[in-house]
């Protein structure tokens, strides 16, 4: 019998204002354990589509599932333990340090009255050491550079011990050593703990080999889905962003993409 | 228990015994033990005036502390405080509208007063609010200046109704609006403890969720926070402190913003402790406030807006000098 995928989305329809959907008709599944990109033109319903699949966001029609149980009737707290969502790095309003923002994570395992003990601490430190942020812990956000403070969102998340990550534009702030280490560490977690990732990415050239498939969307609909080497080819991008002018080559068994 | 919340309580109790028990001693007449035994009229003094006064600085400080604090998170801006963003401008417009329409009713006991004064706040939070916020994204620079302009509005529609008002109650607008915490007795102060202290707990139940939307909204929607329901409670729970404050001792400027900023300075950002931290601190702040301005002339009193709003401002500018610390202002 076939296993029940971890997120499955069925025709799932959504709007900000009636007249303009959004999200028209999207269906997808990610299986447990797998790393998926979610790719596609500016607009195409990326973000969007990761938000009401953290259950941010509601969908207007159609089905998501987590688990195989609709994700509307999972209680919040529940839902928390399994799913980390990491919105687009935005600045933040206070100066909180950063350690105090990663224990935020541990908030779906605290009793609504108590503080996080040691023990949630613990883990914390141990979410900034898994990204290699163990030196920022003390560190006001307000003073991070836009990638540090995307690394401690995702040290946030980390802390909530999911068992499926999704991320908006992770390496949109990150530097090329640091957009190599964050696909390291989500490769690294898969393998060690079975975490699911799914990546909201605009950077084509990281989804070869490191993604196990990709989505690609068009105007809020699933318009291509397969393997990397499926969909990272010219006519199918040519398709997804509207583009003639996309060129795609392979190189050091990765590929390469871009515009001319 | 959190060791620092533990240390913010082993300061904070303390500094608020010590100002309430200078202020109950301070005034135009020391009271002091021997006094109140022997002599009618000091323990008349005490009991009438100086202890429900006090009682009265204590309530308003915290009231307008504790819902500076939860605005600021909630807006996740630091500058916002019932004062700028014109929830006291639109609870003193109910207020002075019930005033001049000589309102003296209660509805169950809640003085017709509170309820236009509640009124005039929620209209003034939904308002900013939906002014504010575009699509998903709640605009900082919109938000205070929304504020800011309906805080204007209002000022101008309470001086209106007082030029329309027959002398009597234009008198007692004037007498209201420039804020004072006189009180005889302790029937207004029941009678205010019976809506503040449920809204209280309630603001400080929701320390946590308020903690979470200060850091991110999207985040803390992820975490368990039900953020609509959040934001609904959290408007109408500071709109109902803010009014029923602002109704009895008009609008006191200030109080809402510098002192969560100085509980955030002594203690962190966590809000489960600035939340609470500010209740205690805003309380001893409006008392030594209001001691001071009762004393400092020996002439006169002075309006306890007057004191708040002479420390606050340059504190405020401080603040805004030192911005540097936040990021969204």
């Amino acid at each position: 019998m076939r296993q029940t995928p971890l997120v499955e989305l069925r025709e799932v329809r959504f709007a900000y204002t009636p007249k303009a959907p959004v999200v028209c008709g999207a269906s997808l599944e990610v299986p447990h354990g797998a790393m998926c990109a979610i790719i596609g033109a500016n607009g195409s319903g990326k973000s969007t589509l990761i938000r009401l699949m953290a259950g941010v966001l509601r969908p207007a029609s159609g089905e998501i599932r987590l688990d195989g149980s609709e994700l509307g009737s999972i209680p919040p707290r529940v839902l928390a333990k399994r799913i980390a969502y990491v919105p687009q790095a935005s600045r933040m309003a206070f100066p909180f340090t950063a350690l105090e923002v990663v224990l935020t994570g541990r908030t779906p395992h605290t009793p609504r009255f108590r503080f996080e003990n040691e023990r949630d601490c613990e883990k914390a430190r141990e979410a900034l050491a898994t990204v290699d942020a163990l030196h920022l812990a003390q560190r006001r956000v307000t003073e991070l550079s836009g990638g540090e403070l995307q690394i401690v969102a995702l040290a946030r998340a980390l802390a909530q011990e999911p068992v499926c990550l999704l991320l908006d534009e992770p390496s949109a702030a990150l530097d090329l050593k640091h957009r190599a280490a964050l696909l390291r560490t989500l490769a690294r977690l898969r393998e060690e703990r079975g975490l699911s990732a799914v990546v909201v990415t605009h950077d084509l050239n990281l989804v070869d080999p490191v993604f196990d498939s990709v989505f690609a969307l068009r105007c809020g609909r699933v318009g291509a889905a397969g393997t990397p080497a499926e969909i990272l080819q010219r006519d199918v991008l040519a398709m997804v962003y509207d583009d003639s002018h996309v060129r795609t080559c392979r190189l050091e068994g990765r590929t390469m993409v871009w515009s001319e | 228990m959190n060791a620092r919340f533990l240390r913010a309580l082993a300061i904070l109790l303390p500094i608020l015994a010590i100002s309430a028990a200078l202020a109950i001693w301070m005034g135009s007449r020391r009271m002091d033990l021997e006094a109140l035994r022997s002599d009618p009229i000091a323990r008349m003094l005490f009991f009438r005036l100086r202890l429900p006064r006090v009682a009265m600085a204590a309530l308003i400080g915290s009231s307008l502390a504790v819902t500076g604090a939860a605005l600021q998170a909630l807006f996740r801006n630091p500058l916002a405080d019932p004062f700028t963003l014109g929830v006291s401008g639109g609870g003193a417009l109910g207020a002075s509208i019930a005033i001049a329409l000589g309102w003296g009713a209660r509805v169950s006991g809640i003085p017709l007063l509170f309820i236009a004064s509640f009124a005039g706040a929620m209209a003034a939070v939904v308002l900013v609010h939906q002014v504010a916020r575009s699509g998903a994204i709640l605009l900082p620079g919109a938000l205070l200046l929304s504020g800011v302009v309906l805080n204007l509005v209002a000022s101008a529609a309470v001086l209106t109704i007082q030029y329309l008002a027959d002398p009597a109650r234009a008198l007692q607008i004037v007498r209201w609006m420039i804020g004072s915490l006189d009180v005889v007795g302790f029937d207004m102060i029941v009678r205010m403890l019976v809506v503040l202290v449920p809204a209280w707990i309630a603001l400080l139940l929701f320390s946590r969720s308020l903690h979470l939307l200060a850091i991110d909204e999207d985040t803390a929607a992820t975490l368990g926070v039900n953020v609509r329901r959040c934001e609904i409670a959290v408007h109408v729970l500071c709109s109902l402190i803010v009014g029923v404050t602002v109704a009895v001792g008009g609008a006191i400027g200030f109080v809402g913003l510098i002192v969560p900023h100085a509980v955030r300075l002594l203690f962190g950002e966590d809000l489960r402790i600035v939340l609470p931290g500010s209740f205690l601190l805003g309380a001893a702040f409006l008392i030594s406030a209001d001691a001071l301005a009762r004393t400092v002339l020996t002439s006169a009193e002075l309006p306890v807006g007057a004191v708040t709003a002479l420390l606050g401002g340059p504190a405020f500018l401080w603040l805004l000098r030192r911005r540097q610390r936040y990021s969204v202002l």
